[in-house]
């Protein structure tokens, strides 16, 4: 099958890489380009785990083809901290215990992310309705939401 | 459409660990040449806080600074042998293994140290900084790191140590039918409030409330968390989840576990622990370890309240709004139950 050439921009830097033209953005960032962050979960679209940010939306990478990225920027959970400083949300989860096995982590945090960037003081339902389509087996989710909170409610999530 | 509220409680004397050929776990742990130790264990990490807890409890036997304790759970065919992370039994009884691996290798490295200051082992303490110093002498001292790199390339000595903690099988008394299976026993209480909608059959679970003794706690935040957690993983077993749940045409069941039913983040009760703490005498620290009964006492706990708010007892999990719906039909109508022992106001 032919290749197709792909560019993007993933977490600021710009990629290039060759993909099947049915190959999803997750397979892409993962096998392709060495991001492991976005999970591999359900390949369907019901657990969340492959959140990434597509110029800032969300998106289910097992859902997305990766040639429908080409001029975007992807984000993943990969390029939020910053050198060794943690983005306020993975502090916040940090603080708060909010991951156990931590699969479901990077999804969340994409989920979070997209969240404050649009709306940087939500309300615990926003926070909830962000998070409605991630799974976690671990933690009961109350330590996710109020982690994002707290991040919502330090400063510097306005960077985010 | 009416929504009755009710209030069942449950309570659990949980055992930690299992009786099958015995119980035995191992630890191994060696110091490098810069003065860290290396914990091997072949109990699993899930996420409830195997490593974190193996490391504290490194650290404090062995009297080194956290940081400078690695776990390495990464594998079971070269790591030392272990039954598994399962009944419970992670803090117990790899905690257990170990603190005697800890020991051994503290013992070692007390010796290394008092070969170099030209003292007596016995007359060595751990500052939990990185430094061995004699008792009532702290001037008189050397860095653990400095004892492992002489250990290592002076010496020619291993600083390291075993650790196994077996509770050994139990046999049944053939005439008694007695046993003694288990050593460390936790225990809980929870009270869960529901409400039932008598049109629906479905339930809401608006709080829990629970008290959990656990031992010591070696972990405050990382229990607390496993208890929320698992308080969700209750209501989960309790009123979702089911491979197969009852459709008059399979054909319109779940096929994965896309379908497969849990409660979601807008789903979650308040749930308030509060957390005892009376030591196992045989536990590490005193420690037992909070694991499945995280989720169970929930389980009943809600069966009950359901009870108590329409009068049906469900007998199969998991309790979906179908089986109440005929359990209430059944009884031809809502059969509301008394409340007791709670405070006036608590509907
Ligand atoms: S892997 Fe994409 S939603 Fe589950
Ligand atoms: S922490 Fe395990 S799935 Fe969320």
């Amino acid at each position: 099958m032919a290749k197709h050439p792909v560019q993007f921009r993933l977490n600021g830097s710009d990629r290039a890489t060759f993909v099947d033209g049915a190959e999803n953005l997750l397979n892409t960032l993962r096998r392709g380009l060495g991001d492991f962050a976005p999970k591999y979960g359900c390949g369907q679209g019901t657990c969340g785990v492959c959140t990434v940010l597509v110029d800032g939306e969300p998106h289910l990478s097992c859902l997305t083809l990766a040639v429908a990225c080409e001029g975007r920027h992807v984000e993943t959970a990969s390029g939020m901290a910053d050198g060794p400083d943690f983005h306020p949300l993975q502090a916040a989860f940090m603080d708060h215990f909010a991951a156990q096995c931590g699969f479901c982590t990077p999804g969340m945090l994409t989920a979070a992310r997209a969240l404050l960037a649009k709306n940087p003081n939500p309300t615990r339902d926003e926070v909830v309705e962000a998070i409605s389509g991630n799974i976690c087996r671990c933690t009961g989710y109350e330590p996710i939401i109020a982690a994002i909170l707290a991040a919502a409610g330090s400063s510097g999530a306005r960077r985010a | 459409m009416a929504l009755y509220e009710g209030r069942g409680m449950a309570s659990v004397n949980y055992p930690i660990g299992m009786n099958l050929g015995g119980d035995p776990s191992q630890a191994l742990i060696h110091s490098n040449p810069d003065g860290k130790f290396t914990v091997a264990l072949s109990a699993i990490d899930l996420g409830q806080g195997m490593k974190q807890v193996s490391r504290q409890i490194a650290a404090e036997t062995l009297g080194v600074p956290i940081e400078d304790v690695y776990v390495d759970t990464a594998d079971s065919d070269t790591g030392p042998h272990d039954m598994g992370s399962f009944a419970s039994r992670g803090t117990h009884r790899m905690g257990n293994a170990v603190i005697a691996a800890a020991r051994e290798a503290r013992g070692v490295l007390l010796e290394a140290a008092a070969e170099e200051l030209e003292v007596s082992a016995d007359d060595l303490v751990t500052d939990g900084r990185g430094n061995i110093h004699v008792r009532g002498a702290p001037s008189r001292s050397i860095t653990v790191k400095a004892t492992a790199l002489a250990a290592q390339f002076k010496q020619g000595r291993t600083i390291a140590g075993r650790g196994i903690f077996l509770i050994p099988l139990s046999a049944v008394d053939a005439e008694t039918g007695e046993m003694n299976p288990n050593t460390a026993f936790a225990h809980a209480c929870l009270v869960a409030d529901v409400s039932v909608d008598d049109e629906t059959g479905e339930v809401t679970v608006l709080r829990m409330t629970s008290a959990y003794e656990l031992g010591r706690v070696i972990n405050p935040r990382m229990v607390e968390q496993q208890l929320a957690g698992g308080a969700w993983m209750g209501i989960s077993h309790a009123l979702y989840e089911t491979p197969e749940p009852y459709y008059p045409d399979p054909e319109h069941g779940p096929r994965d576990f896309n379908e497969y039913l849990m409660p979601g983040p807008g789903d979650i009760a308040p749930y308030h622990v509060t957390v005892l703490e009376r030591p196992a005498p045989d536990g590490p620290f005193g420690g037992k370890g909070p694991g499945e009964m995280c989720a169970n006492p929930v389980l009943p706990a809600i069966a009950n309240a359901i009870y108590n708010a329409v009068g049906v007892r469900v007998d199969e999990l998991p309790m979906t709004p179908e089986k109440i719906l005929r359990g209430i039909k059944a009884n031809g109508g809502v059969r509301p139950q008394p409340r007791r022992g709670g405070p006036a106001n608590w509907r």
